[in-house]
């Protein structure tokens, strides 16, 4: 038996096919997969994410100790609630973890990090807070649901505290909020609107209960990777990991090289790969033939060699198969993938794939 | 869980077998298969006229999770197949024992049914899986 969740008996009573995630025992669907994809990408859906590793930093010197830790600059943080995605890198540039860095106060700030990664983040996270005196807490008394979906925010809306209830629906996009004891934030997973809430665990089975009596689908880990795989967004372990910079991930975006003095953990050896002709391409596929194309296929690239698919899979929202592939350099822009022996053709396109309820690629 | 038909055989890959009238073998995956797959995107079948072993690949069936051999579970010659599967693949989740059946063969020996299992056996069979 794994760990399970404030929410697990909610899963059960939904009739959730339970797997083990990471040592959690949570749910893959409650039924149909594709099912909750479309109702997130329509309507609303509602995700357990309580395996999630929930940080919280506090100390005069964080703002210094976190632009040290992490690749992306938290001097972008201007405001309060602002949240910003980054890497936590180690010294050869590979990543540790990605994480949502969350401004909570002047001195404080909340990270949100990986389930499988906890221990070793934790690990990390404390050995270089030591000498910034920087207080590491985890939060494991925190529930956390995403619901997301175009109708998401409106049909959650009623469940907020009606002191906060104005101030959350007015939350710009990436931006978060604490209402007394529960943090709600307009981010999430799945390239849809909608908010991630942190709560009390004992209050979580009956927000659970009123989301789903609201008509929000409940919805699996299945649905949660074809959704973010249409969004692009990349999933920590398969799309990257400590042997992989950001920079092969499609990542770039989230260091900030500026100022030029910022001496976070890996810059240098993202340095020395950022203007290498060799730098591998981190790209979206999409399939042309009938078929399914998945994680760690071969990807061949006539005249320039052989790359690797990192997340593949259906597309519930186009109906065929699409992929993240890190390929070799140089200019092209089609490839064939090795299913099973048989070469099928795909094409390199412009991710995302899907974003807010539309297909963004030519099919 | 629904009740078995009971005019089919059943194997631990949990495939089920039904002889036809014509002496031919329509051949599918079970119920608890498709629950196991999860929704099925993509079937890949073999061609009509070839012949497969015993224990030999014979399709794939691909859901939004994973990729799934389907093995034959006895030699003969593919002489049909479901090519509505290619476009409504998810016919495999809502009827498997019906419109979601995958091919017909003609069987190269007669069927031992000491190696297959019966409505009974195969109940037991995912009952102990469970445990």
């Amino acid at each position: 038996m794994g760990s399970r969740t404030p929410l697990y008996d909610n899963h059960l009573a939904a009739d959730a096919r339970v797997v083990d995630f990471g040592g959690w025992d949570m749910p893959l669907h409650y039924g149909s997969q594709k099912e909750e994809h479309h109702a997130v990408r329509q309507n609303a859906g509602v995700f357990d994410v309580s395996h999630m590793t929930i940080v919280d930093l506090s100390g005069a010197r964080v703002r210094e100790f976190l632009q040290r830790l992490v690749a992306n600059d938290v001097a972008k943080l201007k405001d309060h609630g602002k949240a910003l995605y980054t890497c936590m890198l180690n010294a050869d540039g590979g990543v540790i973890d990605d994480l949502i860095i969350y401004f909570m106060g002047a001195t404080d700030y909340r990270l949100i990090v990986n389930a499988a990664t906890r221990e070793k983040d934790l690990a990390w996270i404390r050995e270089q807070a030591a000498q910034y005196d920087v207080a590491v807490v985890e939060r494991a008394e925190l529930a956390m649901v995403a619901v997301q979906g175009p109708n998401a925010r409106n049909l959650a809306a009623p469940l907020i505290d009606a002191r906060y209830r104005a101030a959350a629906l007015a939350l710009k996009p990436f931006y978060g909020l604490q209402a007394g004891g529960v943090f709600i934030a307009r981010t999430g997973y799945t390239g849809e609107d909608g908010w991630e809430i942190c709560m009390p665990a004992a209050d979580a089975p009956a927000f659970w209960d009123q989301l789903l009596a609201a008509g929000v689908a409940p919805c699996g880990l299945g649905a949660r990777d074809t959704l973010r795989l249409e969004a692009a967004m990349n999933l920590y372990g398969t799309d990257m990991d400590e042997s992989i910079s950001p920079l092969e991930a499609g990542l770039e975006w989230t260091i900030a090289w500026e100022p030029e003095n910022r001496d976070f953990i890996g810059r240098a050896a993202l340095e020395a790969l950022r203007n290498s002709p060799d730098r591998q391409r981190f790209v979206g596929l999409l399939l042309e033939d009938r078929g399914v194309i998945r994680n760690h296929q071969k990807v061949l690239v006539d005249g320039f060699g052989e790359g690797e698919i990192t997340s593949g899979g259906y597309s519930p929202t186009i109906d065929k198969s699409i992929a993240l592939a890190r390929v070799p350099a140089g200019d092209y822009d089609r490839a064939q993938v090795e299913v099973r022996g048989k070469l099928l053709n795909v094409r390199i396109v412009n991710t995302p794939f899907v974003r807010n309820g539309q297909i963004r690629i030519d099919i | 869980m629904d009740e078995l038909p009971g005019d089919l055989l059943y194997t631990v890959e949990h495939e089920w077998l039904r002889r036809e009238d014509d002496g031919s073998v329509t051949i599918g995956i079970t119920d608890h298969a498709q629950g196991a797959l999860g929704d099925l995107v993509y079937v890949e079948l073999p061609e009509v006229g070839q012949d497969v072993e015993e224990g030999g690949e014979m399709a794939v069936v691909e859901s939004v999770k994973a990729a799934s051999d389907v093995y034959a579970p006895i030699a003969g010659e593919i002489v049909e197949i479901n090519e509505a599967l290619a476009d409504d693949p998810e016919t495999i989740n809502s009827d498997p024992y019906g419109e979601g059946w995958i091919v017909r063969m003609q069987p190269a020996d007669a069927i031992d049914e000491e190696a297959l299992m019966s409505p009974n056996d195969y109940q037991q069979f995912l009952d102990e899986l469970d445990d």
